[in-house]
């Protein structure tokens, strides 16, 4: 048995929402359902299982009803019509006191603003989940203090929320929801509002937490590749309505329709093109046979302040720069030899976009790109992977 | 065009001519009478009032002024030790002294009981008719009209029945100070529960919280410095109506005013005044000064 299965769920915001199941049935759209009743299509009759131990990801665009749904699961909004079960237990059925029991004991959720509490401390909010229960105060503590040592923030039990970064308030929030110990958790969109390298630890630190604690995860996102990174399986939505469930690789293979395709096109460039599709044809100097004369007439022409050098079968030697060579000419030294500096960064053809970036910018001239036999095929310049980043035109490869 | 006009008004004529004068006035008149009969009730009233009242002003009177000023100073200079606002405790200080200087020590006291005393029966009312209305769209619907009628009404028009329940001096003085200064009260705390950020009623929800432990330990910690702002406002609402319930023989420095005026008396006059404006200052600075924002330290 999954640990949630949901069936046939459907909300409807507004009065009198009977009408609108009624056209939901007739298959009418969400656009024609607010245009002749006024009522908004949050979830459209939506049907999965949530299998226990997994990271189930939504997705979907704006709009497409991903928060109302996680809200659903723990019943922040109530149901119109459909059934929520739990290890077998009608949510939806539940009076006060029972759904508090599972908020309290079973599902935690993580916001995406974070929504800690401002005048409490890190501790405290932390012990939230388990204040309201009314567990000793020695228990939560300890509770609390080993939820904030999982999340690597010890040491800051009594600062309050806004003394810490974003990443570090996630964290907190992170903490807040697994102090409860409860078996799902419930995270609407929880790194949205980090930066893209906090976001990426953050991404590493769930995925060394779910090695540990096998939780049953629901995780919303608007990002493809945070889903492709930590989704086993991964929902689509659009209009309230479930498109396709599947494992990341079934959604990028085959995508059921339009709307999924057009997600899956949007995969992170960075991760998909490679040195090869963004290198240029590089100024060289044959060491075999220019002088220095010809390297510095070649940076003069070319107004760049350094050239790569090649023997005569195109294998990379090193670099000279033109300050050198300059002094050199001065010298009336026709050698080139003793100018070439062979510590030169250098990447191969199949170095993903993603980790020159980082080489480029730790490096001052441009990166060689190395085949076989240390032949250079050609250079990488960081302009070139700025306007590649932003969809510009990269090399076509056969 | 010109006769469409006309017909309008004669219509409109006939219409005022059709409606009665309507006996608000009777009515009024007539609902109080009847409440009269809860006589009881008022006696309660009045004899919780008054014994407030006097407990304050018991309390206040048996401090030598001497030590009462320099009890105070140190509050005030405690309260912005870290903020470094030391104007508070100076104005305190020579504030204070002047009064006693001048001769209205007692009737400074007797005064600042009777706004303690209407005030915290404000906070009293005023915070859980917020905290509901906070809570309710249709309680709030409600009580907002009523709120614009307490205030928009001037102010000694709540004398009247005052002093229709509760005869003259102390007690209708602060009945009739509770009315008027009970709405920023009633209003902010509405406000600050209302302003709670969606996602924090969401989280305290998420985690399980009852009704009450929402309120307790997210609503009202979140809605605090709105509430103090609200307090603060009622506190100088209480103090300009206790001065006007001087008119339905209220004792304190309102009294002295009141004499002042009567007696065309400039000098009188501008000594209550003054000790007044001390007052209400160092009344308001000290209940700001008590609202810091606690995180900001
Ligand atoms: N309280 C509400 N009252 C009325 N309509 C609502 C309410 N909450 C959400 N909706 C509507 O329900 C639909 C789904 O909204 P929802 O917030 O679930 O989308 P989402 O997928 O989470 O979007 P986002 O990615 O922007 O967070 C939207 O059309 C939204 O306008
Ligand atoms: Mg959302």
């Amino acid at each position: 048995m999954a640990k949630i299965e949901v069936r046939n769920l459907s909300k409807i915001f507004g009065r009198r929402p009977k009408p609108a199941l009624e056209m939901l049935k007739e298959k009418k759209s969400k656009d024609e359902i607010l245009k002749e009743t006024g009522l908004t299509v949050g979830v459209n009759r939506a049907t999965f299982d949530v299998n226990e131990a997994e990271v189930f990801v939504i997705m979907g665009l704006s709009g497409s009803g991903k928060s109302t749904l996680v809200r659903l699961l723990n019943r922040l909004i109530d149901p119109t019509e459909g059934q929520i079960q739990i290890d077998g237990d009608d949510l939806a059925k539940m009076n006060d006191e029972q759904l508090r029991e599972v908020r309290r004991k079973k599902m935690s959720m993580v916001f995406q603003k974070f929504g800690l509490f401002p005048f409490r401390t890190i501790l405290q909010n932390v012990e939230y989940g388990l204040e309201v229960q009314a567990i000793s105060k020695e228990e939560r503590h300890q509770k609390a203090m080993e939820a904030l040592k999982l999340v690597g923030l010890e040491g800051y039990e009594e600062q309050y929320p806004d003394q810490l970064s974003g990443g570090m308030q996630q964290r907190v929030g992170l903490a807040r929801a697994l102090a409860n110990d409860p078996t799902v958790l419930l995270m609407d969109e929880a790194f949205s509002a980090l930066d893209p390298l906090i976001r990426k630890d953050m991404q590493d630190e769930l995925l060394d937490l779910q090695a540990k604690m096998q939780k049953t995860i629901i995780f919303i996102t608007h990002d493809l590749d945070e889903a492709l990174r930590i989704g086993d399986r991964i929902m689509i939505m659009k209009d309230g309505a479930v498109v396709q469930i599947g494992t990341p690789e079934d959604i990028l293979m085959h995508p059921a329709d339009d709307y999924v395709s057009r997600f899956v096109e949007d995969v992170d460039r960075s991760k998909v093109y490679t040195a090869e599709h963004i290198m240029t044809r590089p100024e060289t100097v044959n060491i075999d046979k220019d002088g220095t004369r010809v390297a510095l007439q070649r940076m003069r022409d070319a107004d760049i302040s350094s050239v790569y050098c090649v023997n005569r079968s195109r294998q990379l030697q090193g670099i000279v720069h033109a300050a050198d060579i300059a002094e050199a000419v001065k010298r009336d030294e026709r050698d080139i030899v003793p100018y070439v500096q062979k510590d030169v960064p250098t990447c191969s053809l199949d170095t993903p976009m993603h980790d020159l970036f980082n080489l480029t910018s730790t490096s001052s001239v441009p990166i060689a790109v190395v085949g076989e036999d240390n032949k250079l095929e050609g250079i990488v310049i960081r302009s070139k992977i700025l306007s590649a980043l932003s969809g510009k035109e990269v090399n076509e490869i056969e | 065009m010109s006769n469409a006009w006309e017909s309008f008004y004669d219509w409109f004529d006939a219409i005022l001519d059709f409606m009665p004068e309507l006996p608000v006035g009777d009515w009024i008149e007539a609902f109080v009478e009847w409440l009269q009969n809860a006589a009881w009730l008022f006696m309660a009233i009045r004899g919780t009032v008054a014994f407030v009242t006097d407990v304050f002003n018991g309390f206040f009177s048996l401090i030598p002024p001497i030590l009462f000023i320099l009890i105070l100073t140190a509050v005030g200079y405690l309260l912005v030790r870290k903020t470094g606002k030391f104007g508070l405790p100076i104005l305190i200080f020579f504030g204070l002294l002047f009064i006693e200087s001048i001769g209205y020590w007692d009737d400074l006291i007797l005064t600042l009981s009777l706004v303690l005393t209407a005030t915290l029966i404000s906070i009293i009312i005023g915070i859980p008719v917020g905290i509901w209305m906070g809570r309710n769209d249709m309680v709030r619907n409600i009580v907002t009209p009523i709120l614009d009628f307490m205030q928009t009404m001037p102010a000694f028009v709540y004398l009247i029945p005052a002093v229709a329940f509760f005869s003259i001096g102390i007690v209708p003085g602060v009945i009739a100070s509770v009315i008027f200064a009970v709405p920023p009260t009633v209003r902010l705390t509405n406000l600050g529960i209302r302003q709670v950020p969606a996602e924090l009623i969401e989280a305290s929800d998420a985690f399980g919280s009852t009704p009450g432990q929402k309120l307790f330990k997210v609503q009202l910690p979140m809605a605090k410095v709105t509430i103090m702002a609200g307090v603060n406002q009622t506190i100088m609402l209480a103090l300009s109506m206790v001065v006007i319930a001087a008119m339905i023989g209220t004792d304190g420095i309102g009294r002295q005013v009141y004499y002042a005026v009567g007696r065309n008396d400039l000098a009188m006059g501008f000594e209550a005044g003054i000790s007044l404006v001390i007052l209400a200052i160092i009344l308001d600075r000290l209940t700001q000064a008590l609202n810091p924002d606690k995180r900001a330290s």
